[in-house]
């Protein structure tokens, strides 16, 4: 094994484990990394939706109002949508074959961009808006 | 056959055969739960956005809050949720067996039949758990 891949790659190359791309392996630690912030932010999430089941609108902005809610909740953004634009563009090179591959990669890296930025915002008016709560 | 061996046919333009060929692909565990972590994947990409919504309509006040409460209190609501619940703990548990497959452990053809089914159970056992654990608070 180690001589077939010698034949095709440098000692460098397998020295320092990049592929001809060079960028591959920043993508793939990214998504690792992201999910495994996820797994206690995601976890955290549902029980706390969980425990506001039935409750109603002043109940849940005065949990979002909480500096750690809101700290969390922007956390959990940042990662989800960070998560989801590397795993969705994955999918989109693995089945999408056309042309419209590059305007689907990028226009799900922007809209996961801008969707975690929307909500974002919408805890941090929440938080420091003035309001009912 | 069909071709002119003499005339240069362009390798890369010619259709190639998908690997795997999922008509003649006899499905099976590890194949179906490696599609599924794709597929829920996708589904809780599309749940985010349910939950930027949600979020905006928080921020927004009580009347747009309100409305967004009223559809996922819906039944097509409660099952779109029900189904993005699922979705998340399969991604869950199905990512965990990831991470685990990335630090190089678990690949005997054994370990990952008996982790796959573990997914698989943990993720309709949570699941359940999840919404038995929310009508309990609901009341």
């Amino acid at each position: 094994m180690a001589v077939i891949r010698s034949v095709r790659r440098s000692p460098l190359a397998i020295a320092m484990g990049l592929g001809s791309a060079k960028t591959g392996a920043a993508q793939w630690w990214a998504e690792r990394v992201t999910a495994i912030a996820l797994v206690p932010l995601t976890v955290w999430f549902v029980a706390a939706i969980i425990a506001h089941s039935g409750s109603d609108y002043l109940s849940v902005i005065s949990w979002l109002r909480s500096p750690l809610t809101a700290s969390l909740m922007v956390l959990l953004l940042i990662h989800v949508f960070y998560h989801s634009a590397l795993g969705l563009q994955v999918v989109i090179e693995d089945y999408v074959h056309s042309g419209a591959r590059f305007a689907a990669v990028i226009a799900v890296r922007l809209g996961c961009f801008g969707l975690a930025v929307l909500g974002i915002v919408d805890v941090l008016r929440v938080a420091f808006g003035g309001g009912p709560g | 056959m069909d071709s002119d061996p003499t005339v240069h046919i362009d390798p890369a333009a010619r259709p190639r055969p998908l690997s795997p060929n999922i008509q003649i692909y006899r499905p099976q565990l590890t194949s179906v739960l490696s599609i599924a972590n794709r597929i829920t994947g996708v589904i809780l990409s599309l749940g985010a956005v349910g939950l930027v919504i949600w979020l905006g309509a928080a921020s927004a006040g009580p009347r747009a809050f309100g409305a967004v409460r009223g559809i996922v209190g819906s039944w097509g609501g409660q099952i779109v949720l029900a189904g993005c619940t699922f979705a998340y703990f399969l991604h869950l548990c199905g990512g965990l067996r990831h991470l685990a497959w990335d630090t190089v452990h678990g690949f005997e053809l054994r370990t990952i039949y008996i982790s796959g089914w573990a997914v698989v159970a943990a993720s309709i056992g949570l699941t359940l758990a999840a919404w038995l654990a929310s009508l309990f608070v609901a009341g």
